[in-house]
């Protein structure tokens, strides 16, 4: 008999319309790594909040926490245990401070009713050492960026009584010297005994260090596997039924012709400087670099959010001053940004109306009132194009998995038909299979005549799908590669060296 | 400096410093310090609502049915301290009790059946004070127990005016501050108190952390009753008649003092001290508008913009400040370029 420290069978959990888990029987064995992969909507966070406590499963479940029977598991009992998770939203309170975010947990379930700031900031503090990283305790988490945010949550679930850590796609938002810093605190806290539980879509990552992986499709469990078994092909493989190919894209746009976009020496103090960007209609170009090297705030100066101080902008040959949103969409503009869930959803609205918000205005019937048929349509369109897995248009998209999620979002902005298309890191959080279909449709669109703009950390995703990629380091675009003469180690070995 | 800067706070002090300028320039009456406790006392009913409301925003909740639960708090324990007697200590025990109770009712209907706030405070308050009128037939109350009468008139520092009246400090005000003092603390220091800014904060989070998000949401309406209540008492102490109509209307007075303070409709924001200043702000438009001899009727007008400016010159702040990214942009591009070849303008990709 293996030492588990979680077991749970015949686990099912049914929501209106959606069987999320199916039967599933789940173990983690004392200080495994433990890996969950699965295409979005397959029920992984839904199996995560059953081990949470937060939702409870239909009845019949056995679930076994260090050999003991839990009749009913709540979120206290299950913290009790000693189980922590890092959820894919974060779970932060905007509106407290770094130190309290931190060191809530604790506060809760310790039976002090008088808090102790000075012991909450040298708890704050120590779990922050031990990730290795060093954030202001006293500033507010909503003014956060979204990969310091990610550091909080982490940081909090390392400051009780750990025997179980569960991340739901922690990796997001990271830069790769913080995930090594953080497999490395894996790593340690096994050898403490402490399990971890992974769910990620950037399965190498993960592999580096899992021991185990289950699979879920469907709901249901496809099964456990030793990590050593298995590669990527053969874990895309047990999640969707079949594999998917690379295939690049180098269709080469026509350069003769007045460019979408261009900037000229485009510079904001503190932000990015001496930009010089080019985008044929018809051209995918990529940005990459490193968190923080200025892409994000580059791709908010061209959407009207944070306007430069010097250079122009010139779309289509006229030089144009984008001041605020409104401007850029109507100069066609459209951008997906990086932190989706929070700032591009409508959450208690419905799938439908989310994906047609921003083109209400072209679904109308002559005199004028909505054209329900059209905008039926044009939903249907949109949510097969996006292969989006939704029990009907109607459902709130609040009900969706993460990835899901960020598909309509997607959607919404495609359906806008934008001339210029900037998408920050448009494929976080979104599972293997589906990943390809959406770059399939970013090439479609640019096909037809698209400028697009993609900003990336994962260096495949800008090579295998644009035509040039930049790299962008502390506020300037410091090289350009051409996909097709270049290589995944080229530019990977430019941006290292460089890096500071 | 720069915290200070920041905070919601600041900005109110600095509109209370320049009103209270203005008006003494106009009226040297207005900044003395008999005008001065007579402003603490006589907002002390004000400002002990405004503390309970702070709560409920805090918390992510609000509540309109407050002025109904201080007002029948107030009629039924002056009834029964007429009917049976009493002291001042059983009178705002009874008052508490009663408030609490009422309180608690909002709290667990709002949980229980999930009804947003709003409607279901909005009905209790139709349903507190309908009650209250048809039972008491909204009969006045003007002949108030002895104790009543005499410990309204206790004063904690006594002081001469150059005429021999004597002023100070009234016991009304330092029940109000020590209200405010008890509330601070706890809204600091107790896991109580952080779990209220968490849950408003984030309620799914708090849920998640293993909160008790409903026990702290009865609380928190529970504690606006007890406030309510302790007020309805005030009310009766400062004015020494109980009139089943006097309270009820002023609740979007008190809400708006609560925002004034800093504190946000959208729940986790907000501070005794803040509250306390927005209180304050009020009282001294509402005051110097008198001493300044300009008509009540322009009252409701300086007040909404008093709001509208204050409030909105903080966000406005928040949202300017918002996305605060440093980069420390690279100066030494040639270098790079003749260390790595190729430098990043696509300028001359136009020539092929
Ligand atoms: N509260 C809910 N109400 C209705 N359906 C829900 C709810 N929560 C989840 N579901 C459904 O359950 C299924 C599984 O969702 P879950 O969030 O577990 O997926 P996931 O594997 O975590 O996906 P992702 O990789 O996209 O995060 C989905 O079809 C989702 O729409
Ligand atoms: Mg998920």
């Amino acid at each position: 008999m293996e030492n588990l420290f979680l077991s749970m069978q015949g686990i099912n959990k049914r929501y209106a319309g959606v069987q999320a888990l199916d039967n599933v029987d789940f173990a983690v064995r004392q200080g495994e790594i433990h890996c969950l992969a699965g295409t979005n909507g397959s029920g992984k966070s839904t199996l995560v909040k059953i081990i949470s406590g937060v939702v409870q499963p239909d009845p019949g479940a056995e679930i076994v926490i260090n050999g003991n029977r839990v009749h009913h598991l709540s979120s206290m009992e299950s913290i009790r245990n000693g189980i922590e998770v890092i959820y894919q939203d974060l779970s932060l309170f905007p509106n407290l401070t770094v130190q309290e975010n931190i060191s809530i947990s604790e506060t809760v379930s310790s039976r002090r009713r008088i808090i102790s700031w000075k012991k909450s900031r040298e708890t704050a503090k120590r779990a922050m050492e031990r990730i290795g990283i060093n954030l202001d305790l006293d500033a507010v988490v909503s003014g956060l960026s979204m990969a310091d945010q990610q550091l909080v949550a982490i940081s909090r679930a390392l400051t009780g009584n750990l025997k179980l850590l569960i991340m739901d796609e922690p990796t997001t938002a990271l830069t790769k010297k913080e995930i090594d810093a953080l497999l490395a605190v894996v790593l340690d806290m096994k050898a403490k005994g402490i399990a971890t539980l992974f769910i990620s879509h950037k399965l190498n990552e993960v592999m580096e260090v899992a021991e185990r992986v289950t699979v879920l499709r469907d709901g249901k469990s496809i099964g456990c596997f030793s990590s050593n078994e298995l590669d990527d092909k053969k874990i895309e493989y047990h999640m969707t039924g079949t594999t998917t190919t690379y295939s690049p894209y180098h269709a080469v746009p026509d350069t003769g012709q007045v460019p979408l976009l261009q900037t000229r020496e485009l510079s904001k103090k503190d932000n990015f400087s001496g930009i010089n960007l080019t985008v044929y209609p018809g051209e995918i170009v990529g940005i990459t670099g490193l968190l923080g090297s200025g892409r994000t705030e580059l791709a908010l100066a061209l959407f009207g959010l944070n306007p430069p101080d010097s250079g122009e902008i010139r779309l289509s040959g006229k030089p144009t001053v984008i001041g605020s949103v409104k401007q850029a969409m109507h100069h066609g503009i459209a951008y997906v940004p990086e932190n989706r869930l929070a700032e591009g959803l409508i959450l208690d609205q419905s799938i439908g109306k989310n994906i047609v918000i921003t083109v209400l205005d072209r679904l109308l019937t002559a005199l004028r009132f909505i054209d329900k048929e059209k905008v039926n349509s044009r939903i249907t369109h949109s949510v097969n194009e996006l292969s989006i897995k939704i029990p009907g248009p109607e459902a709130a998209v609040k009900t969706l998995s993460g990835g899901n999620q960020q598909r309509v979002v997607l959607a919404k902005w495609i359906a806008s038909n934008p001339g210029l298309f900037i998408l920050d890191n448009p494929t976080v959080g979104i599972d293997i299979a589906a990943k390809s279909s959406i770059h399939a449709v970013i090439k479609q669109l640019a096909l037809n005549g698209m400028g697009i703009i993609i900003i990336s950390d994962e260096i495949p995703e800008v090579l295998y799908n644009c035509n040039r990629v930049l790299v962008m380091n502390r506020g300037r675009i410091i090289r350009e590669f051409v996909s097709r003469d270049t290589t995944e180690e080229e530019i990977q070995a430019f941006i290292e060296a460089t890096a500071v | 400096m720069k915290k200070l800067m920041a905070r919601h706070e600041t900005y109110v002090l600095t509109i209370i410093v320049i009103f209270s300028i203005v008006i003494s320039i106009i009226n040297p009456n207005f900044l003395t310090l008999e005008n001065t406790f007579d402003l603490l006392k006589s907002y002390a009913f004000t400002g002990i609502l405004a503390i309970g409301v702070l709560l409920v925003l805090i918390s992510g909740g609000i509540d309109i049915s407050f002025a109904a639960v201080a007002t029948i708090a107030e009629y039924l324990t002056v009834s029964v301290c007429i009917a049976m007697g009493g002291s001042m200590v059983s009178a705002f025990l009874l008052a508490i009790a009663v408030g609490v109770l009422l309180g608690s009712v909002n709290g667990l209907l709002i949980h229980r059946f999930s009804i947003p706030p709003i409607i279901t405070t909005i009905a209790t308050m139709n349903l507190y004070y309908g009650l209250l009128i048809v039972i008491t037939k909204g009969k006045w109350i003007y002949a108030l127990p002895d104790f009543f009468r005499s410990f309204a008139d206790v004063r904690v520092i006594t002081l001469q005016t150059a005429n021999g009246i004597p002023y100070g400090l009234s016991v009304i005000t330092v029940i109000w501050i020590i209200l405010m003092v008890i509330t601070a603390l706890m809204l600091k220091y107790t896991r109580l108190g952080r779990s209220i800014y968490a849950v408003g904060g984030d309620r799914i989070s708090a849920n998640r952390v293993g909160l008790n998000v409903a026990g702290i949401q009865v609380f928190v309406y529970g504690f606006m009753g007890a406030m309510a209540a302790v007020a309805g008492i005030v009310q009766a102490l400062l004015v020494q008649t109980v009139a089943p109509n006097s309270i009820v209307g002023k609740e979007l007075n008190v809400i708006a003092a609560v925002v004034l303070g800093g504190a946000s409709l959208a729940g986790g924001i907000g501070t005794v001290f803040g509250t306390f200043l927005g209180v304050m702000l009020l009282a001294i438009v509402q005051n110097g508008m008198t001493l300044m001899k300009v008509s009540a009727v322009w009252y409701d007008v300086f007040v909404g913009l008093v709001i509208i400016i204050s409030v909105g010159f903080s966000s406005w702040k928040q949202k300017t400040g918002g996305r605060r990214v440093k980069i420390d942009v690279r100066e030494d591009l040639p270098e790079l370029a003749a260390a790595y070849g190729g430098s990043g303008t696509d300028t001359e990709r136009e020539n092929h």
